[in-house]
């Protein structure tokens, strides 16, 4: 066992499949010699090559747009976007290119490429560098969209969204990348499927559903929320399309509440739809209203306040609070 | 420098920007100008060959049967445009974008292809998917609404249109990238080197998308020729309004050649493609080609040109057509006989009643394909919406 960085666990395992499959490259900016801004690409353009890590020239639509070309040729091409804000330039590719082109052509062709995002805030940036823009994606028919939390999870699902044959928005928890896990770095295959959702804690009372940075968070208050008594079920969605719907409701099936907690602002957001999915199916187990705890309605705010926006531990025990009192 | 100097170069500028803005807000002429000097030419409007000092070469080796194949695909492919013009009118099409006035553009750089090589396409290179051998019934399935495209683009090597203006561009520009990592440039092998052609308007090149391909294919230096059609106008704006300058002029910025050619001119484009092609293969990097040609048609047969141009213009560019010149030549030169272009026009006949026939009974899809081919693996969430509409249509089955 091993104990790394989110950030290096990428890194890990991005090498593992430049290693295992020539057809693997990817493309960004700054990612060569400076290894990405995060460093998440660090020494692999060192031992890879410049063929293998593509510095591209600073522009979005056209990393993305060169990459579809790339996959057309039978390239696996990983993009890196630099920061969740500076996706936008891309979006037309993604949306209208790189979600569509197999059903235009009928399932002649795929495109088996990966879009990794590093998301959200608290890190104390400037505007457009603390966005969590999942529900875009995941709203995009012909893209799957997952969120890593843990090292463990980073190391494997990246080489997974890699050997996906369909396009993966890849969301990098930001201000998790220097958080540390142990991880099997040698061991022969992934310890769950890409798009499976896990129990992190099991508990009894309410189910807490979350993904990417939130996770930790969730799993934080799951802890004091035990020294109250209250027993707190985190699940880790991991996946965000598709959602894994069966380890959802089976979890509310058996706690009766359910808590979606997420970095991004409310309104059709992921919990928004979660909410209204598992009102479908669980209506009859359902002891309460689905609670979303979320960033609120508003542009991303100053730095000086992300404090004040993002859920913290206190703001995801009061939506379990609100869950539990009905 | 001096204020004064300062201000005389000032008001030096200002002139220019002046007459600049002026020439842009002008009527539009009553006859487009001809290209200009620089445009190349090997065949006049009435038919008469030109030699070019750098271009000629390049059609050396063209036979008479070449010659006479160029006609003949130009012909086809006017007929086959012309059918689906009509079957939009009878209502068998929902929409056509129509080439018109464009055949010897698509033709000529069409054929200067290597079946190696790859072509990325608008929505309105018919006569390169022609010349691909890409059935035009297969053309028709997304005009109809029965498919978005659906054809295998590695079958011909012809990509599948793309609607949204310009981001072809990019994924040409990726694709010569992938060709230069397969190390597939540049060798010597004729049967190896490869390059890409990325077609688009006059009325792309104002897209960040095409910007950012030729930028990414100077960075890069790779295979692709950018074969911009300036037909003139981009719906109802014309030309002036997307570039102060001739297009071709644009490649100098990006630090690559860029060459304006007779669109209309079928010799002139495939010389002019064929060098650019040769260059891509050979490690020499992108060039950009404006054909310089005519819209004839509407934009799409959902649009009125009536509206914003004036037909003196159309009557102009009706004296330019790239059929009728080439004709003239191959007759005055003996290179082909009243019986060839008899069986021509028999041949397009033929055509356009397989074309309106294959059309006619071109099925819809089945309601459920809708589900199909979003993904390669399955989609938990798109396989229940089939399940679920699969159920309902069943409920309806023996009902009311």
């Amino acid at each position: 066992m091993s104990k790394l960085t989110i950030a290096r666990a990428i890194n890990a395992g991005l090498r593992r499949a430049l290693e295992s499959d020539s057809k693997v490259v990817i493309m960004g900016e700054d990612i060569g010699k400076l290894g990405g801004v995060f460093r998440v690409t660090e020494g692999l353009q060192k031992d890879f090559g410049e063929d293998r890590v593509i510095d591209t020239p600073l522009a979005e639509s056209g990393i993305v747009g060169t990459a579809i070309g790339m996959a057309l040729r039978g390239y696996r091409p990983i993009v890196e976007i630099q920061f969740d804000g500076f996706v936008y330039p891309a979006f037309d590719q993604i949306v209208c290119q790189v979600a569509k082109m197999r059903a235009r052509s009928l399932g002649k062709v795929r495109l088996p490429m990966v879009i990794r995002i590093p998301v959200g805030g608290g890190i104390g940036a400037v505007e457009h560098h603390s966005e969590s823009n999942e529900a875009y994606f995941a709203h995009t028919a012909g893209l799957r969209v997952v969120a890593c939390s843990n090292p463990e999870d980073a190391y494997w699902m990246i080489q997974q969204a890699i050997a996906c044959d369909d396009p993966v928005i890849f969301y990098e928890p930001k201000r998790r990348y220097h958080e540390k896990g142990e991880l099997d770095l040698l061991a022969d295959a992934a310890p769950r499927a890409l798009f499976e959702a896990t129990i992190a804690r099991p508990g009894e009372h309410v189910t807490l559903a979350a993904y990417g940075p939130m996770v930790k968070v969730c799993l934080d208050a799951a802890t004091a929320a035990a020294e109250e008594g209250k027993s707190v079920e985190v699940i880790d969605l991991r996946s965000l399309s598709p959602l894994d719907m069966d380890v959802l409701a089976t979890s509310v099936e058996k706690t009766g509440r359910l808590v979606v907690a997420h970095e991004a602002p409310t309104f059709l957001g992921m919990g928004a739809e979660i909410a209204a999915s598992v009102s479908e199916k669980c209506f009859y187990h359902l002891e309460s209203p689905v609670i979303r705890v979320g960033g609120y309605n508003i542009p991303y705010p100053p730095s000086r306040l992300e404090e004040e926006f993002l859920p913290d531990l206190d703001r995801v025990l009061d939506g379990v609070d609100r869950a539990l009192a009905y | 420098m001096s204020d004064n100097e300062v201000a005389v170069t000032k008001d030096a500028a200002a002139a220019v920007d002046a007459a600049a803005l002026a020439a842009l807000h002008a009527p539009v002429p009553e006859t487009i100008a001809d290209g200009g000097p620089e445009l190349v030419q090997l065949l006049t409007p009435e038919g008469e060959r030109l030699d070019h000092p750098e271009y000629s070469a390049y059609i050396d080796d063209l036979t008479d049967d070449d010659l006479r194949g160029f006609y003949r695909d130009q012909v086809l492919i006017r007929r086959v445009d012309a059918e689906a013009t009509a079957l939009q009118r009878q209502g068998e099409l929902g929409i056509w974008a129509s080439l018109l006035g464009q055949e010897a553009a698509q033709i000529g750089s069409g054929r200067a292809l290597r079946p190696q090589d790859y072509a990325f396409p608008t929505y309105r290179e018919h006569g390169v998917a022609w010349v691909r051998g890409v059935d035009p019934l297969n053309l028709l399935g997304l005009f109809r609404g029965v498919n978005h495209g659906g054809w295998d683009p590695n079958e011909n090597n012809f990509h599948l249109y793309t609607i949204v203006i310009g981001a072809q561009t990019l994924h040409a520009t990726g694709y010569a990238m992938g060709i230069q990592h397969d190390h597939a440039v540049g060798t010597g092998d004729p049967e190896r080197d490869a390059a890409v052609i990325a077609y688009f308007g006059d009325g792309a090149t104002a897209q960040g998308d095409v910007n950012e391909s030729f930028v990414y294919a100077a960075s890069s230096n790779a295979p692709v020729v950018f074969f911009c059609q300036n037909n003139q106008w981009a719906i109802s704006q014309p030309v002036e309004r997307q570039s102060r300058i001739p297009i071709y002029q644009r490649a100098r910025g990006f630090g690559f050649p860029g060459v304006r050619v007779d669109g209309n001119d079928v010799l002139a484009v495939y010389a002019v493609t064929k060098a650019a092609l040769n260059a891509a293969r050979s490690g020499q990097g992108p060039t950009l080609i404006e054909a310089y040609t005519y819209r004839m048609g509407a934009h799409t047969t959902s649009d009125d040109p009536t509206k914003y141009r004036i037909s003196a213009e159309v009557e102009v560019w009706k004296l330019r057509d790239p059929i009728a010149r080439l004709k003239a030549y191959l007759t005055a030169s003996g290179k082909a006989d009243p019986a060839f272009f008899e069986d021509v026009e028999g041949e397009a006949d033929v055509l356009a009643v397989r074309v309106r026939e294959g059309c006619l009974a071109m099925p819809d899809p089945s309601p459920a394909s809708m589900f199909d081919n979003i993904y390669v693996e399955e989609h938990p969430l798109i396989e229940a919406e089939r399940a679920g509409f699969a159920a309902y249509s069943a409920s309806f089955e023996g009902g009311h």
